[in-house]
């Protein structure tokens, strides 16, 4: 069974090797890209979403806030809540059909479907790595005059990109894995080899091994490239070592057990201070 | 005299509770002020109100005469934001905590706000920024990070990272409360070599003895009302009011 096995794999990869590595290699380039497109498209929700809103601060611009922050949660809400699969189906055949614009590169379809997909996601992991910033480090940054721009590209997302590092890796995985969905609109990637080969030389199994193969091979190099990546990352930077310190307060890394850092909102504070 | 800083009848309220009373105060130029009283006097309320890390309900925040808010029929009315950057741009913060940025050198520390924020040319921020470090005694820890320095070295850093900006006037914010008392001294060296060299500060502070050696005035706070105010001599040895008495006292059993 097993020599039949291995037999056929190797009559289908020395007939069709070249096609399923031109499939690995646009497996690739899609799940890279649009995970790249997505995480610039999470950051920019988290900074958009962060905006502080102040009572003072004019209607217009309290309402401009407001909505921003209620389109990204729709978007965030239907991107993650429905199948890329079936995502991929309304845009290629959404836009045609509105706009009348047909897609004439698929690349750019695939690329536009999975990155907004991803972004769903990135948005919330961003928003997280954002809220679980020292508050102390928003004040240093406008102590020192930053605006939230400022703030937010130089102080604030350097460390969150930091605390994220592993979610992003985990949605380059999904994506790898999930881009497999896009050969329902005729992308040619490693799966789309698969039913292809498979239709033409009848060997189902063989070519789902090579495929199962192959994808973990794919996820597995991933993995460890960014267990390499992070640990770049802490090299340089760990500062999460200063907390060993008990003794000493540190560096951005002090939160609040609780309570505010004012007194006032202190939990000893029942309105008579004395 | 030239007045830097002046606040009239700040009012600060968190939800029901009233924090600030209408509260007066005014720093001149080479002025230190101190402000001392018990946790939950609204000490700290007034540095971040006067910082503008929270704003005021009423009252006028007034830097070398240029209004970053004005009272208006008990309402405080900020300015717009291009004048409020213009008075960002006069003080400089010193945190409990240091929020120095952990990703950056100390260096870049220092320089990040200058370049960034006054837009001025690397290499000139760059001397100064090394200059300020040499004062700091920390010239030799320029590449280092926040993490690989004790407290007392992370929060001169971050008095450096302050004093980059030329501020007209430094805030401190329990700059000691942060660090065991081998390190408070460094801290309050160094604040006390700035006193000498006739900077304008506003320091919140526990070193009642400290407070009496650097200040030009000092404000006792209690309840969200200034309870008793003036030079240290008086405040500090020769306290009137009832409550200043009794809190400098309870100071002095610890």
């Amino acid at each position: 069974m097993i020599s039949q096995l291995f037999s056929d794999i190797g009559s289908i990869w020395s007939k069709y090797g070249t096609v399923y590595l031109n499939g690995i290699a646009n497996t690739l380039l899609l799940s890279v890209v649009a995970t790249l497109i997505g995480c610039l498209i999470g950051f920019i929700c988290g900074i958009l979403q962060t905006i502080p809103c102040l009572p003072q601060d004019p209607f217009p611009k309290r309402f401009l806030l407001r909505l921003i922050r209620i389109l990204i949660r729709v978007y965030v809400e239907v991107f993650r809540g429905t199948p890329m699969i079936l995502q991929a189906v309304f845009i290629y055949y959404g836009v045609p059909y509105f706009f009348g614009v047909v897609f004439k590169n698929i690349w750019t379809v695939s690329i536009i479907v999975v990155s907004i997909n991803t972004g769903a996601y990135m948005a919330e992991s961003v928003r997280g790595g954002i809220m679980s910033i020292d508050p102390g480090q928003f004040e240093g940054a406008k102590a020192i005059g930053m605006n939230h721009f400022q703030t937010m590209v130089y102080v604030v997302l350097p460390q969150t990109l930091r605390n994220i590092m592993p979610q992003i890796g985990n949605n380059y995985i999904i994506n790898v894995k999930d881009t497999s969905v896009m050969f329902i609109i005729g992308f040619q990637d490693f799966f789309a080899v698969h039913k292809m080969v498979s239709g033409a030389v009848f060997k189902y199994f063989p070519s789902a091994f090579l495929e199962m193969g192959g994808y973990l091979f794919l996820t597995l190099v991933a993995s460890f490239l960014l267990r390499k990546l992070e640990k770049k990352l802490e090299g340089k930077s760990d500062y999460e070592l200063v907390n060993t310190d008990q003794l000493v307060m540190t560096a951005g890394t002090y939160s609040y057990p609780g309570d505010p850092p004012y007194d006032e909102k202190n939990r000893d504070f029942k309105g008579d201070p004395s | 005299m030239h007045k830097l800083l002046e606040i009239n009848h700040c009012k600060k309220n968190f939800g029901a509770v009233e924090v600030l009373t209408d509260l007066s105060l005014s720093v001149e130029k080479s002025q230190v002020l101190s402000i001392i009283g018990p946790s939950g006097s609204g000490k700290s309320t007034l540095l971040r109100c006067a910082t503008m890390l929270e704003t005021m309900d009423g009252g006028d925040l007034i830097y070398d005469g240029l209004y970053a808010a004005r009272d208006q029929g008990g309402k405080a009315v900020y300015a717009e934001p291009a004048q409020l950057q213009k008075v960002r741009n006069m003080f400089g913060l010193v945190f409990q905590n240091f929020n120095l940025f952990p990703h950056y050198s100390v260096l870049k520390n220092v320089m990040e706000a200058p370049m960034l924020v006054q837009k001025r040319a690397r290499k000139e921020v760059q001397e100064e920024a090394m200059d300020l470090l040499n004062q700091m005694g920390l010239a030799d820890k320029a590449t280092a990070y926040p993490y690989q320095l004790s407290g007392g070295q992370q929060q001169r850093v971050s008095i450096a990272r302050a004093l980059a900006m030329n501020p007209k006037i430094l805030f401190f914010d329990e700059p000691t409360s942060a660090l065991d008392p081998e390190l408070t001294g460094e801290i309050l060296r160094v604040i006390r070599g700035l006193a000498e060299k006739k900077m304008t500060m506003v320091i919140v502070t526990h070193e009642m003895s400290f407070a009496r050696d650097v200040s030009d005035q000092v404000v006792f706070m209690n309840g969200g009302l200034i309870v008793e105010q003036g030079r240290p001599e008086e405040v500090i040895d020769h306290p009137t009011q009832e409550r200043t008495i009794q809190f400098l006292r309870r100071m002095r059993e610890q």
